[in-house]
């Protein structure tokens, strides 16, 4: 599956395309399918997301989407070397799945 | 230290304004991030994998307890409350919002602060040994110089757009503790028949291409100084390649050249240049050096009779040669150099305790590190390379004070230049261009050389870490070597053995096949026990290499 992701233009916070919006939590996010690339170019011509870019995925756990490279996985969750700041800080298995 | 004049501050206080409005005209959608990143990049603001980070410059490494403290402010009011002390000598923020990001620079500017050319293509901060100015190997403070090329080199029309990033250090004793022949420019100042001067070292650099400097002028009079800098930055500047970024450090230039041929040009710009007249005044060196002198209870010989410093005073367990000198004596043993007065030492505030992040420092911390210079440092601090803090000027007797407020803040583990003194670059956690890890590297062996208890039986050991081929990590440079590489999607390790980045500056070569997360924790353990195992007499860890070679090492590696 293909993922859209991006950073925040105000906080640069990782987000994720939603299929009508973005949002921070990977769980949100769809797959753009062969559109992905056109609904990139759209969204950062509208200058509402930095920089934009498809990434691949599969489906894993629950349904939630996992990027196959770790860069994307770390960027889902956030620093796997402090619990405490990432998105998840009250699970304690979320960094080795990301791993 | 130096002190911002009327014009230092203007220019400080108008970069502030105009970053300003470029983020307001970005975050209303009229400037597009192709037109946004390289203004953002002028000002230290870079896009990292979870949010925008800021690298705050902090010239050669020296800042005072108010600087400190604001540095702390920034870290509770616009991050998430720690900073990240960098191998330039800088601090970065890792959680910085683009809305607040004028805010920040305007408050950093309130304490003489700024992080003007802490990226982009122009000259970076300029960095030093940490123990300027108060070394005892030192032949001058050579502090003054960097300051003096910082101004040079701060918004210089000619040189804001080189074809890449360009890196000056500057040092002035020949026990190297910068890294100095890894810089595009290494300036050490040098004594001769009584008359300072500076050998100039050019083309050096790690990254994907890794060089060691050569010498290209043995001796330049402290009154050329600029100039030889502008001659050699001219003709790179002139022929450095924009082609390829991969190849447009000054490095290549000067390889592809030759050593020989490139400074046949430099010195032909050079006598253009005497003629042109651009050196500054030397008076303004003289202004400049003004700042930097010792503080005055430190000039000339010790007074015995101050008691304070009078050994009988000492606490015995500083004195040498009492035994068992407990933890605190371990602090002192490691964490402490010799300083230009004899009562005075200059003291390693390591953050790097067990386990922990690589100079991370929570805003706390950094309070207390401000206190303590207040108090027992002269109002001084300084940044190390190795991420690690200085407090410069400490007397003897008051050692016992200082680490104990270092250690219940977390800040007193006894490891300066030990196993655990690992410098790691934020790696994939933080940076959008590593491939790998870092950080839990560092945490897993430095966790560890703490159980096995090998790490004082192992001595001197630098071991560095980078997370991708930039080698942010100094991983050339460590006497053990780590690079992060992606392989497939996943993360593996390559290791390296013998490298160098002092006096005897070397490159560290590849032991072969990369490890996994776990197997290069286990690697680095192998390699310490063959050099426990091969060593004689007094020889640390790369000596024993450079005598013995790869093969043993391989040979317990790969069985």
């Amino acid at each position: 599956m293909n993922l859209i992701t991006g950073n925040d233009l105000k906080t640069g916070a990782v987000t994720w395309w939603t299929g009508s919006g973005w949002s921070s939590a990977i769980e949100d996010a769809v797959d753009a399918g062969d559109d992905a690339e056109a609904i990139a170019a759209t969204e950062e011509a509208a200058r509402r997301v930095n920089v934009p870019y498809v990434v691949e995925a599969e489906h894993g756990p629950d349904s939630v989407p996992r990027p196959s490279h770790i860069k994307e996985r770390v960027r889902a969750l956030g620093p796997t070397v402090r619990p405490d700041l990432t998105l998840k800080p009250e699970d304690p298995s979320a960094i080795e799945k990301v791993i | 230290m130096y002190a911002y004049d009327q014009y230092d501050q203007a220019m400080v206080d108008a970069r502030v304004a105009e970053f300003r409005d470029q983020c307001e005209r970005r975050l209303a959608g009229k400037l597009s991030e192709d037109q946004f990143k390289p203004l953002r990049l002028m000002n230290g603001l870079y896009l990292q994998l979870h949010a925008y980070m800021l690298r705050v410059a902090i010239p050669y490494g020296t800042l005072n307890a108010r600087q400190m403290r604001m540095l702390a402010t920034i870290a509770e009011k616009y991050d998430r409350g720690y900073g990240h002390f960098t191998t330039r000598q800088n601090i970065q923020y890792n959680w910085i919002k683009l809305e607040d990001a004028a805010d920040i620079l305007a408050d950093l500017a309130t304490v003489e602060m700024h992080a003007i050319q802490t990226s982009g293509n122009c000259i970076r901060n300029i960095s030093s040994d940490h123990f300027a100015g108060a070394a005892a190997d030192e032949v001058a403070d050579p502090r003054p110089y960097a300051e003096l090329l910082r101004q040079w080199s701060s918004f210089h029309p000619e040189f804001s757009y080189l074809p890449r990033k360009f890196k000056f250090c500057v040092i002035a004793s020949e026990t190297d503790r910068t890294a100095m022949r890894l810089h595009d420019i290494g300036i050490r100042i040098v004594e001769r028949d009584g008359e300072l001067g500076a050998q100039f070292y050019v083309g050096g650099g790690m990254g994907r291409t890794p060089m060691i400097a050569p010498l290209v002028r043995d001796f330049v009079p402290l009154d050329q100084l600029v100039t030889y800098a502008e001659a050699c930055l001219r003709v790179y500047n002139r022929y450095g390649r924009r082609d390829n970024k991969y190849k447009a450090r000054i490095k290549i230039l000067v390889h592809e050249l030759g050593a020989e041929e490139y400074t046949r040009q430099v010195e032909e710009e050079f006598a253009h240049l005497l003629e042109q007249g651009i050196e500054p005044p030397l008076a303004e060196l003289e202004r400049i050096r003004g700042f930097f002198e010792l503080p005055e209870p430190l000039r000339g010989k010790p007074d015995a009779a101050a008691g304070k410093n009078d050994d009988r005073q000492l606490d015995p367990r500083l004195r040498g040669g009492d035994g068992d000198g407990g933890e605190l004596g371990t602090w002192v043993q490691h964490n402490t150099h010799s300083h230009q007065h004899p009562d005075y030492v200059s003291a390693i505030v390591s953050l790097k305790p067990v386990g922990g992040i690589p100079g991370d420092a929570t805003a706390d911390q950094m309070r207390v590190l401000a206190d303590l210079a207040e108090r027992y440092s002269f109002d001084e601090l300084r940044v190390m390379h190795t991420q690690n803090v200085v407090l410069p000027h400490v007397a003897k007797a008051d050692l016992p004070a200082v680490w104990q407020a270092l250690s219940e803040a977390g800040m007193g583990t006894p490891n300066a230049d030990l196993m655990g003194d690992i410098i790691a670059c934020p790696g994939l956690d933080y940076c959008s261009l590593a491939n790998a890890r870092s950080i839990p590297i560092a945490q897993r062996i430095s966790e560890r050389f703490a159980a096995n208890g090998k790490e004082a039986t192992l001595g001197e050991l630098k071991l560095k870490i980078s997370g991708c081929i930039n080698a942010c990590g100094h991983h050339h440079a460590g006497h053990i070597g780590i690079l992060g590489v992606d392989r497939k999607g996943t993360e593996n390790y390559q290791l390296l053995l013998g490298g160098s980045e002092a006096e005897d500056t070397s490159l560290a070569k590849i032991t072969g096949p990369g490890f996994d997360e776990h197997g290069i924790v286990d690697a680095v353990e192998t390699a310490a026990d063959v050099y426990l195992r091969e060593r004689e007499d007094g020889e640390r860890f790369l000596d024993t290499y450079r005598r013995i070679g790869m093969a043993p090492f391989k040979e317990a590696l790969y069985a």
